[in-house]
């Protein structure tokens, strides 16, 4: 095995850990600030790819799609926290986790209904497709390159806008004592309709992103869904950093794992074998990462007690 | 649940026109969920037959088995005991079928698979009423190898999602492949990201790649392999290149080989009709799975032609005998009730705006699966 292959994989890992990361942190603040487990956030996900395909179809432009994307997704967030979500804060987190499967499904079918039963073409522009050459000769995708560079500044600027601005001082204040900042004048429901519509958004543009290099299809989103599930308990639920933290961890399991388990195995065992024994387990390494963090921190990385 | 009851309205209004149902035909077959173009494209196929035929004592109950096993086996328990239909169809995945058909042939039902065709069922679990009218699961993937030996190519890296298709899709290559393998790799089913095994083909030193990987897997997988500019070139299975996915591709498919059965153009009077009334009916270009659909209700009409499915062995002797116009032309049974057919090479082009196959060869003549010696029955 050539260091080329395995700095070349640890980009991958990192390129899929910031996908990972995008979809874990509108999950993550919804429920530090609203305590709210969304399902249907693998939904949201798929409206952004969908709206992406949809509008580079039309009009040929990725940047356009993108901004569709952050647009349907965001207004999709906002309209099912208004119409749906908002009677759930109260409620305990099984109603939560019924109301929002039963949104998966409607999201679903309602898809199916209006772009039919086949998966949607989105293509990367031309200005980011092909390989570039990097640094020690190692060829890398362009596009995947773009997602992490992406990703590092959404992720910057979801630091800035939390830690430094006045909406960012609010959701800080409503993970703490959501009462209190009502008693103070903020206006909860607002703010919370501007958080679901955030991470919605977010999620919309991960799919968007992830949707030119792979299928738009129905149902793309639950799998993905599960994995920002194991990130945000990795990272600690309602913590930014523990979902970037977290991300980062999963996406470099998951990538090296694949890669690295069936090598270390055909030291030991036959090729065939190895490969079998490799992928099950490799398959299975993120949810004994999972396992093992909760052993340590019950609450995370960056969980509060 | 609302694709289930529509699915149900669907059927039930197509029963409605027959004044007296006697055969009763229950289809499990995937209509939710990423895999629902499979399901839909049989179920299409499969229906446009039988409204063709005329036949008006043929009653089709249509479920969605969400692509999920548990639910197939609920599903068929409802067709057998509640539903009492008299053939069952449909499935899609070779762990659905592994899950059902077993215990719906020792019942009694007759299994006729529109599609998945896993090892287990064509040797030893092979059954007198079990058919398969699509293919053994190696059968594409076989003739995948064949054609790699024509092309020269000497060293493959090859790679399939880790369930009994994919397992059957790489032994059935290598059964056929006489070259060296760079590299072999099982990924997860479902899997959407395929960097890492990417890299490891850039890295094999391989001169060809093979891969099994249906549905959004295969076009994940696809778009991103064009992207990375490894550029070897591709051998493949029909699966990724059907005509439900290639428009989701788009380029990165052009010029790439793949195997199949059934092509839109082979030229034989069933398959013309075929294609011209299925694109009428629906607005689409058919697949080869809506092909499969459309032979497995032929095969079920020319059997009724003959005997009544309570006449079982009657009937299993109809079916036996395939006495259909096939869209493939020549069609019979081999001994294990799996086809024995002409496997041919195809070639993704672009038609206008239409990506779309041609075929430019056979790669195997009469084939027959690996397993009809291990099946005694």
């Amino acid at each position: 095995m050539s260091l080329i292959l395995f700095i070349e994989q640890m980009l991958n890992g990192l390129q899929f850990g910031v996908m990972l990361f995008l979809m874990a942190a509108g999950l993550t603040l919804i429920f530090g600030v609203m305590g709210l487990i969304n399902l249907a956030h693998g939904s949201l996900y798929m409206i952004g790819a969908f709206a992406a395909a949809w509008v580079a179809g039309l009009t040929g432009s990725f940047v356009l799609a993108l901004i569709a994307a952050l647009a349907a997704a965001a207004a999709a967030g906002a309209l099912v926290e208004v119409v749906v979500i908002r009677r759930l804060y109260a409620r305990d987190h099984l109603d939560q986790v019924l109301a929002t499967f039963a949104l998966i499904l409607m999201f679903s079918e309602g898809t199916r209904w209006v772009f039919g039963s086949f998966p949607l073409f989105l293509e990367i522009p031309p200005y980011l497709s092909g390989p570039v050459r990097l640094p020690g000769g190692i060829q890398y995708p362009l596009y995947r390159l773009a997602i992490i560079v992406a990703g590092l500044i959404v992720a910057a600027g979801l630091f800035a806008l939390i830690a430094r601005t006045r909406i960012g001082i609010q959701i800080r204040a409503g993970e703490a004592d959501r009462e209190m900042i009502g008693a103070l004048g903020v206006n909860i429901a607002a703010l919370y309709t501007v958080v679901f519509a955030l991470g919605a958004a977010l999620a919309g543009l991960a799919g968007a992103l992830i949707g030119a290099i792979q299928s738009v299809q129905v149902g793309m989103g639950e799998p993905v869904l599960i994995l920002a599930f194991v990130v945000i308990v990795i990272g600690g639920i309602g913590s930014i950093k523990g979902a970037l933290v977290g991300a980062l961890l999963v996406g470099l399991t998951d990538t090296m794992g694949r890669f690295l388990l069936p090598v270390a195995f055909a030291q030991v065992m036959a090729p065939a074998a190895a490969t079998a024994v490799g992928s099950a387990l490799a398959s299975m390494a993120i949810y004994i990462l999972m396992a093992l963090v909760l052993i340590f921190r019950p609450r995370g990385l960056y969980g509060v007690a | 649940m609302i694709v289930r009851t529509l699915a149900m309205a669907g059927a039930l209004s197509l029963a409605a026109v027959g004044a007296q149902a006697e055969i009763k035909v229950g289809m499990i077959t995937t209509l939710s969920g990423g895999g629902a173009g499979l399901g839909i494209d049989v179920r299409d196929g499969f229906m446009l037959a039988l409204e063709q035929s005329g036949r008006t004592d043929v009653t089709v109950v249509i479920e969605d088995d969400q692509q999920k096993p548990d639910i197939a086996v609920q599903l068929s328990d409802k067709m057998i005991q509640s539903e009492k239909v008299d053939v069952m169809t449909g499935i899609i995945w070779s762990n659905l079928a592994m899950a059902v058909v077993p215990g719906a042939v020792a019942q009694g039902k007759f299994y006729l698979s529109p599609n998945a065709g896993p090892s287990a069922l064509a040797g030893q679990g092979c059954h007198p009423n079990y058919f398969n009218v699509a293919w053994q699961n190696d059968n594409l993937h076989e003739a995948a190898g064949a054609y790699a030996n024509d092309a020269g190519y000497k060293n493959s890296f090859i790679l399939a999602p880790n369930y009994p298709a994919g397992q059957d899709a790489l032994t059935g290559y290598k059964r056929f492949f006489k070259g060296d393998l760079a590299g072999e790799i099982y990924t997860q089913l479902g899997q959407t990201d395929y960097a890492a095994e990417i890299a490891q083909i850039r890295a094999s030193g391989a001169d060809s790649v093979f891969f099994f990987l249906p549905g959004g897997m295969g076009i994940s997988f696809l778009k991103q392999y064009a992207d990375s500019g490894v550029g070897l070139p591709v051998v493949g299975p029909a699966f990724s290149f059907d005509q439900g996915i290639l428009q989701a591709v788009g380029d990165a498919a052009l010029g790439v080989v793949n195997t199949s059965q059934w092509s839109k153009d082979i030229d034989n009077p069933a398959n013309v009709a075929f294609v011209a009334s299925f694109q009428e009916k629906y607005g689409r270009l058919p697949s080869l799975y809506a092909s499969q659909g459309f032979d497995t209700a032929n095969l079920l009409l020319s059997a009724l032609e003959v005997a009544e499915p309570s006449d079982a062995d009657a009937f299993r002797e109809a079916l036996r005998a395939a006495d259909f116009d096939s869209t493939r032309g020549d069609f019979a049974f081999g001994a294990n009730h799996h086809p024995i057919q002409d496997i041919y090479v195809r070639e993704v082009i672009k038609e206008g705006d239409i990506y779309t196959n041609k075929i430019i060869g056979v790669a195997l003549k009469d084939h027959v699966d690996a397993y009809v010696g291990e099946c005694k029955m």
